[in-house]
């Protein structure tokens, strides 16, 4: 146990997912070992974060003003939105180059024992887009997990009967693997999903 | 290094790229094991280790937390059940409560193993509605780990029935005579139905009607958050159709 402001940061650095007592420990004598303008540049991101950063008013990504950079770019196709749970899957996505359209992150998924239902997640905020009728797609995005599956279907059931067009990103095999190791659910999705290969 | 098997109770996102994996194992009762990479979409795991699923494990013993080495599917009930939002949160109210009901981890508690592969495997299968499936269940695995609704007699004289008073505290339905303060009355075809799916009836069970499922299920829901004295997280969420 150290004294004062040691154990404090030691404390603190603790909180964070994934960081146990001596990683909090090794991170807080690096800090103290490190160049001052270094640990002033890293206190002033992590302030700048919490006063600066904040979430879209339309797509609950995260945003540096009203709106976040997606949303605000009239270049992006405004009829078709890609729902995701987490704004990091809006990066993962993005990285692709493959989706012009626009996002709504829905916060988590649904997963009542982890006491998250419905209500919890900006699904009424997905459905008030969809009313003036300019958006004709949705694209389920949610992770490919027993939590993600069924708040596709919760929203399939919800969006189903505005008349839009309602797809699920593909699953089945990763490429890079071999065919034995898939376990019967992955396989079983990517027979489901098999398409015509073109000659 | 130890073989059992498994069905996933829950999980949690672990280090960068695992999950902590608790499971209702048929010989070792309550695990919680850690499954390494789990989350990356390259893992062997794959959908072997998601909530629901039946697994043949072999486990690597740990110091606080044993390690998933291998899985194999037995059942993949989760996935299935996933379709269906009503028939998922009814699977959510049973895995926790197989959780809640195995207070100690590593006591073996067969009979509610079998009774959860049962109770999984009936609702994947979608011939029977969620909502009895879910209460069928919650009565058994009660009454294994000793909570026993009475149903037939007096719950506090043994008196034979039919009675239609039902004590909460009490454990079950009660005569005129022993009736406390504060129990509810309740219809005869409740007390049927509960008896029904108690005993496994599922003929009578299912010739019951929406109102009586209610009724029946509003005691269900009371009995099991009396004897587990904390509040289920699922059970708010539960779908009935």
């Amino acid at each position: 146990m150290y004294e004062g402001i040691v154990q404090d940061v030691i404390d603190e650095l603790g909180q964070l997912p994934g960081i146990g007592p001596k990683s909090a420990q090794r991170i807080a004598f690096h800090l103290l070992a490190a160049d001052p303008a270094d640990v002033r540049r890293l206190a002033s991101a992590l302030t700048e974060l919490k006063e600066k950063v904040r979430f879209c008013r339309i797509c609950f990504n995260v945003a540096q003003s009203e709106l976040c950079r997606i949303c605000s770019d009239p270049r992006r196709d405004p009829t078709s939105i890609c729902v995701v749970e987490e704004s990091k899957d809006v990066v993962a996505i993005e990285r692709t180059r493959e989706f012009r359209g626009k996002y709504h992150v829905l916060g988590g998924a649904i997963n009542p024992i982890g006491g998250v239902g419905p209500d919890d997640l900006h699904i009424r905020e997905l459905v008030a887009r969809l009313a003036d009728g300019t958006v004709t797609e949705i694209i389920l995005a949610t992770d490919p997990n027993t939590e993600g599956e069924v708040t596709a279907s919760y929203l399939a059931r919800q969006i189903g009967p505005m008349g839009l067009t309602v797809t699920r990103l593909a699953s089945g095999l990763p490429m890079g693997g071999d065919l034995e190791w898939a376990d019967e659910v992955t396989l079983g999705r990517a027979f489901e999903g098999r398409r015509i290969v073109s000659a | 290094m130890y073989r059992d098997e498994g069905v996933v109770l829950r999980t949690a996102p672990f280090a960068e790229a695992d999950r902590v994996v608790t499971m209702l194992t048929r010989r070792n009762g309550r695990v919680r094991a850690v499954a390494r990479g789990v989350r990356r979409t390259s893992s062997r795991f794959g959908a072997r280790l998601e909530p629901g699923t039946h697994v043949d494990l072999q486990l690597h013993e740990g110091r606080s937390l044993d390690t998933v080495t291998q899985a194999d599917i037995l059942g993949a009930y989760g996935a299935t059940i996933a379709q269906e939002y009503a028939r998922y949160t009814a699977a959510a109210v049973m895995l926790e409560t197989a959780e809640r009901l195995t207070s100690e981890e590593r006591q073996p508690a067969l009979r509610l193993f079998l009774l959860l592969v049962g109770g999984l495997r009936t609702l994947a299968g979608g011939e029977r509605p969620p909502s009895l499936v879910l209460d069928a269940f919650l009565l058994r695995s009660l009454a294994v780990s000793g909570y026993g609704m009475a149903l037939d007699e007096c719950a506090l004289c043994g008196e034979p029935g039919p009675h239609h008073s039902l004590s909460v505290p009490g454990g079950g339905v009660v005569c005129p005579e022993c009736r406390p303060r504060g129990a509810a009355s309740t219809s005869p075809a409740a007390v049927r139905l509960l008896a029904d799916l108690l005993h496994g009836d599922w003929d009578g069970a299912e010739a019951s009607d929406a109102r009586v499922r209610r009724e029946a299920g509003g005691i269900v829901a009371a009995y099991l958050q009396w004897h587990l004295e904390r509040a289920l997280r699922a059970l708010p969420h539960l779908e009935r159709t």
